[in-house]
């Protein structure tokens, strides 16, 4: 076996943007290993100055083409709580569906698309279409019922058209919830031809201890706005979110990185897991079970797992969400507001992780300063640590370069990054 | 002679991404029940987001995003080399898109704003037609996959490739909609190409202009209507701006 190597991934695939792992390893010792953002940034801070506010969250979204609305809705609630305004419930409602469509999509995307091509030992999702119909057609139906969610709450599955300040531009269609409400039912079971596909692929048994960081609220799963928690005892307010990320900059990524009480930390659908299972629909936790995941799980490969116990979570509050939405009067979709100055955070839940969108507003509604932290970034020297221990963790049970370049890729695709959103 | 001067059963496809959000690319993977039937049509030979494996001999380019560091010229040159027909994919690409706000301020200003003392790279952000020749533009922010599918269809069957010529205002009567000026909003709906199905409007918010004017506007008439209706000035500005779209035309 080879003692000295090193392992160059340059511009690693099947992620959301660019970026490079480097492994080095001297006498069969690991020597270095690194994870590094070499995205372009955008400057999105830069261009929200001076923007007005009912045009902001069309320019948030596209910080990502993935997460789309959870970025409009960061940026809405930030300038919501920033001019004191309440939108009315019907919005809120309409708001968390989407935010279910937009993650159910995302996680199909990342689960099918993404991630299990590792796990089958093949380059892409393609050549499963011929191994494995059954269970692409599972992936696919899934993320067009994300996609389909996200399209009657939005007007459009990527950058949503009617999330605005104060509430919606348009309610959604009765009858097409209704013949959504038909689809979730009729696709529910292809989540658990999902699940015992999954139960069938080897998970390695990796973990390091690490903090997990979340949105907390005391009354259901973390979604929209709530407190920030992590697994370490930490609890703050949403406004105080600069005292949860702690940004720094390393001067080899684009991206930068943040810590808390440790080194690193992680955000996610493992954190959300790890956090807030209590507040899981029991479909969900019974799913969870059957993977024996359980919190605190510190195995970063089981966020893969996390995000299709959320699936299983967001189709049946998905489900009560319309039944409710039915039943409502859709005609106070939006709340009028003046502009003001002001300045507040909004966080939410994206697929990813936590995401903060701080706005500070002058009299006529204009964003005067901008700040996004993004999951990803939240991630970064969580996934640069991982890779450190990963490498070593496998170099000590023998495997050789070949083994340990797949098991470092994989290991930085269970996080899902999304590249080009962390570096905005 | 088929479209472009290309003859092939299965279109050698590549696709890549620069400066953007990576929304249009992701569009090709959306409309999932035609999307097998959409794949039979193309031999993917690079596509870095969905498939690891990576092949140098491509005929189409999809090129999303816009450009804005050296790294990305010489990729795009690259690109451009071995290409025969370069696709501008999506409103950055085709536009510059809204990435093109940062160019309201230097690189200096930018870079200190967002990361303090670090030292990054930054150029003014360009359209790709900027930096190499393009053979075809396919605007939209995202793209409407819709038209994506249809525009392949055309290159494997040699069809002529063509965007619609008419402004959103068309397919926005088409779906009935109360007109957005009627409720004293602007929308640009009159002088951007349609293709989208007024997906905006629809959804009753006004028309960003993210698939860049129309063939033939009424530049003139249109700020007639705004000035006349007593809009602000201000709005419409930050409207025509918003992709960089309508550089050519703003007042
Ligand atoms: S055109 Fe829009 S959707 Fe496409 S990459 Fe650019 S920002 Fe994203
Ligand atoms: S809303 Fe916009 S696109 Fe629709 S008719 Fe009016 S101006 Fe045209
Ligand atoms: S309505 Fe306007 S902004 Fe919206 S998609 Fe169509 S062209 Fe783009």
């Amino acid at each position: 076996m080879k003692r000295d190597y090193t392992i160059a991934i340059h511009h690693l695939t099947r992620v959301e943007g660019h970026a490079n792992i480097t492994i080095t390893v001297r006498e069969g010792q690991l020597i270095e290993a690194r994870w590094a953002v070499v995205e372009t940034p955008r400057f999105f801070e830069v261009m929200l100055k001076g923007m007005s506010a009912e045009r902001v969250p069309f320019l948030t979204s596209r910080i990502c083409g993935i997460c789309s609305i959870s970025h409009a809705l960061a940026s809405i609630r930030a300038l919501e709580r920033a001019m004191h305004i309440m939108p009315p419930a019907v919005a809120e409602k309409t708001r968390l569906l989407a935010m279910h469509g937009e993650t159910l999509q995302s996680h199909a995307l990342h689960l099918f698309f993404l991630a299990v091509p590792d796990f089958a030992g093949t380059a892409s999702i393609l050549p499963l279409m011929e191994s494995h119909p059954d269970i692409v057609r599972a992936g696919l139906q899934l993320k067009e019922l994300g996609n389909e969610i996200s399209t009657v709450t939005t007007g459009r599955c990527t950058h949503p058209v009617s999330l605005v300040v104060g509430g919606l531009s348009k309610a959604p269609d009765k009858a097409k919830l209704t013949a959504l409400q038909k689809m979730i039912r009729e696709r529910k079971p292809l989540l658990e031809t999902a699940c015992a596909f999954f139960r069938t692929l080897a998970i390695p048994e990796f973990s390091r201890e690490t903090e997990f960081i979340s949105l907390s609220n005391s009354t259901s799963y973390p979604s929209i706005g709530g407190d920030l928690v992590s697994s370490d005892g930490i609890k703050r307010d949403e406004n105080e979110y600069l005292l949860m990320t702690n940004e720094y900059t390393k001067d080899f990524s684009t991206s930068k990185f943040t810590r808390l009480s440790r080194e690193t930390s992680a955000a996610g659908a493992l954190a959300r897991f790890n956090n807030s299972s209590a507040f899981l629909h029991p479909e969900a936790l019974k799913a969870a079970e059957s993977f024996g995941l359980r919190p605190v799980c510190h195995n970063p490969f089981m966020n893969n797992i996390a995000q299709l116990v959320e699936c299983v979570h967001i189709l049946e509050d998905a489900e009560m969400l319309i039944d409710s939405l039915l039943d409502s009067e859709l005609s106070a979709i939006k709340t009028p507001w003046k502009a003001q100055a002001g300045s507040a955070t909004g966080a939410v839940e994206a697929p990813r992780g936590i995401l903060y969108h701080h706005m500070e507003t002058d009299s006529e509604g204009r964003v005067v300063k901008a700040d996004c932290i993004i999951p990803t970034t939240q991630n970064n020297a969580n996934i640069d640590l991982d890779l450190k221990a990963i490498a070593e963790w496998a170099l000590e049970k023998g495997k050789n370069d070949r083994e340990i370049e797949k098991l470092c890729e994989m290991v930085v695709r269970s996080y899902d990054p999304c590249i080009s959103c962390s570096v905005h | 002679m088929n479209q472009q001067g290309l003859r092939f059963e299965k279109l050698k496809i590549a696709s890549f991404d620069f400066t953007c959000c990576e929304g249009c690319q992701l569009q090709l993977a959306n409309r999932e029940s035609s999307l097998a039937d959409f794949l039979r049509l193309l031999d993917i030979r690079n596509f870095r987001e969905i498939s690891s494996e990576r092949h140098e001999d491509y005929d189409i380019a999809l090129v999303e995003g816009s450009i804005s560091r050296s790294d990305e010229v010489e990729r795009l040159l690259a690109i451009r080399r071995q290409a025969t027909v370069l696709v501008a994919f999506g409103t950055c690409a085709c536009f510059g898109g809204v990435n093109s706000l940062k160019n309201r301020v230097s690189g200096e200003a930018a870079v200190s704003e967002v990361y303090g003392d670090m030292e990054v790279e930054t150029l003014p952000v360009r359209r790709i037609s900027e930096v190499v020749k393009v053979d075809l533009s396919i605007p939209g922010c995202p793209v409407a996959k819709e038209e994506v599918e249809r525009i392949i269809i055309s290159l494997v069957t040699g069809s002529l490739v063509t965007l619609p010529k008419y402004p959103v205002c068309v397919e926005c009567k088409a779906a009935l909609n109360t007109c957005l000026f009627e409720l004293g909003e602007i929308c640009l709906g009159p002088i951007t190409r349609a293709g989208c199905h007024a997906v905006c409007t629809t959804g009753k918010t006004p028309c960003l202009g993210c698939r860049g004017p129309a063939e033939e506007i009424n530049m003139e008439a249109f700020l007639h209507l705004v000035g006349e209706r007593g809009l602000s000035r201000s709005d419409l500005q930050e409207k025509l701006a918003f992709y960089n779209a309508f550089d050519a035309f703003t007042p």
